[in-house]
């Protein structure tokens, strides 16, 4: 990475943790984990599961919230502070701007994660005494929220290259339950033909499929996470993202900041 | 005082009036809701729309459900409500969303087949529950387990039991007792050896300590029943040597029918009646007896849990 974007990434990822709705939403994360333990006091024989479930889906969804918050902003308000005109009067380009602002993110979601899958992991450690082996494949599904994040925060950033913040997050999150419910999309182009079941392939194939990297249901129960599976993810979770991020850089590079 | 000191004290003046006014104001809301308590319902019976409005954290909504009913159960048998209507569709929803939550098919039939108050006395539904968990998880001994106790407990179809134990005996990681219990039920022979086997698994594979408690109570019961059952026969024996009924368990000792003294498994002597019946000192003691209680009175149940930590007669 070139020390360019690296500045811009840290810059982001400093002002984001200096951000208080950041730190309000990863006590409401941690709080969760810890009601997890509550709730499984008043069920039966559910106590293991209710902590990962819980904690995997506050992980994800409190990190979606943050991804698309910071994201939308990340462009709308450099330019209504005219730092951006500071930023890009020095040796900057544009799209270093862009890439450096989806790292900076990245990262700050990286490391917020670590504290709450910290957080999901002494929430297990009290309900069970003890970590099992299954434990090992919750970090398999931590390891898909970040892929998750990677995606959510290139679309945010994507919709901020040319939009309100507001129609930004309302774009960003309308993907976001549109690509949970990617195999319903699948399954309706399946059954239907001519133009419009090619139209429903084209819809299902262009938003992200976040379906795929949803495993909490089964890291829950103790089960593995194929070695392909992951590799596939990665692979998809990286492309898509990149692909978000070059429409985004595509569409700064044009944009009248005068 | 300065006017910004006077605007702090009113301002936190104001803050505590209001808060005790809300706080106030909600006990009378609560007042008026109990005076008139609303029938709960359920008001999404549909897995698929709630699968899609979960946005794919199934497990957890599953969680959500199981734990409401498990609340829903408690409640209703706290409150010695013989109305279940709602337990069957919250257990169908549980399971469509999470087919693996073991415990809401093991407990779920639990609470679904035995009779009111101990249960909702829907042993259909609870079958069909069970057959639907072994569908989804077919080398999961613990619900070839349950099936079969279902249907030895509940139904009485002793061919429906052996053919569930049996084929739980056959998986590759399955309990001991399995195939001996098939046999069993196959011979339906033993009620006591057969009921005590049972609760004893019941004991040994559960971690759950309100289970595992729930499981003693049902072995002494079992326990007493057996010694009863036992002492009456020596009694006939008695009166079939002697002509007469005997006055004190002494003189079945004495005739050298029994030997030492005769105690519950809470250390109390068993009373031999007037009428030649053997009954227990203080029946509300030994939960579910059926044998050694007063004529007409009814075995005595556990008292009734709070909801949150209700627990049924569960296996």
């Amino acid at each position: 990475m070139n020390s360019r974007i690296g500045h811009i990434a840290f810059n982001t990822f400093r002002e984001a943790v200096r951000d208080r709705v950041l730190y309000n939403l990863i006590a409401f994360a941690l709080l969760l984990s810890g009601a997890a333990i509550l709730v499984g006091e008043i069920s039966i024989d559910i106590e293991r599961l209710v902590v990962v479930n819980l904690g995997l889906t506050a992980v994800s969804l409190f990190g979606v919230l943050i991804a698309i918050f910071i994201g939308i902003g990340l462009v709308s308000k450099e330019i209504d502070k005219r730092t951006l005109y500071t930023v890009l009067s020095r040796p900057v380009r544009r799209w270093e701007f862009v890439v450096g602002k989806f790292f900076g993110l990245t990262g700050t979601l990286v490391v917020n994660t670590f504290f709450m899958a910290l957080g999901v992991f002494l929430a297990l450690l009290y309900v069970a005494h003890k970590f099992e082996k299954m434990d090992l494949w919750v970090l398999g599904a931590l390891y898909f929220i970040v892929l998750q994040f990677l995606i959510v925060c290139a679309l945010a950033l994507f919709f901020s290259s040319f939009s309100t913040p507001l129609m930004s997050a309302v774009f960003t999150f309308a993907l976001f339950v549109i690509g949970n419910l990617a195999e319903d999309l699948r399954g309706f182009a399946r059954i239907t033909h001519g133009t419009e079941g090619w139209l429903a392939s084209a819809i299902a194939y262009l938003v992200p499929n976040f379906s795929a990297l949803n495993v909490v249901s089964q890291v829950a129960h103790g089960d593995s996470i194929p070695g392909r599976l992951i590799f596939y993810n990665t692979l998809y979770a990286l492309l898509y993202s990149a692909m978000a991020i070059a429409a985004a850089v595509l569409i700064f590079q044009r944009r009248n900041l005068k | 005082m300065s006017a910004t000191r006077r605007v702090n004290l009113v301002a936190t003046f104001g803050l505590l009036l209001s808060m005790a006014g809300a706080m106030a104001t909600l006990a009378a809301i609560d007042h008026q809701r109990q005076a008139s308590v609303p029938q709960e319902a359920l008001y999404l019976r549909s897995s698929k729309v709630l699968r899609r409005l979960s946005l794919g954290y199934t497990g957890l909504l599953a969680d959500v459900y199981w734990t409401r009913a498990v609340q829903y159960f408690g409640t209703q048998h706290h409150n010695g409500s013989g109305d279940f209507r709602l337990l069957a569709p919250l257990l169908e929803v549980t399971t469509e969303l999470d087919p693996r939550l073991l415990p809401a098919y093991q407990f779920g039939a639990n609470f679904l087949a035995p009779q009111p108050p101990n249960g909702a006395g829907q042993p259909g539904a609870a079958l069909s529950l069970m057959k639907y968990g072994i569908e989804h998880n077919p080398d999961q001994w613990r619900l070839y387990y349950n099936l079969g106790f279902l249907y030895y407990t509940e139904l009485k179809d002793y061919a429906g039991a052996a053919d569930a134990f049996a084929r739980g005996a056959k998986l590759p990681v399955t309990n001991e007792f399995m195939p001996i219990l098939a046999a069993r039920m196959a011979q339906h022979a033993g009620e006591f050896d057969t009921a005590r086997m049972l609760w004893f698994t019941t004991y040994q594979s559960s971690k759950e300590p309100q289970i595992r408690q729930n499981a003693v109570e049902h072995l002494l019961a079992l326990q007493v029943d057996e010694e009863v059952t036992r002492l009456e026969q020596v009694v006939g024996q008695y009166r079939q040597r002697t002509g007469r009924l005997p006055i004190a368990l002494t003189d079945l000792e004495h005739a050298g029918f029994i030997h030492g003294p005769q105690n519950d498994p809470k250390g109390h002597p068993y009373q031999l009646m007037p009428d030649g019946r053997i009954e227990v000192q203080h029946p509300p003691e030994l939960y579910f007896i059926t044998k050694g209680l007063p004529p007409g009175a009814t075995p005595p149940q556990p008292p009734r849990a709070a909801p949150p930590a209700a627990k049924p007669d569960s296996k």
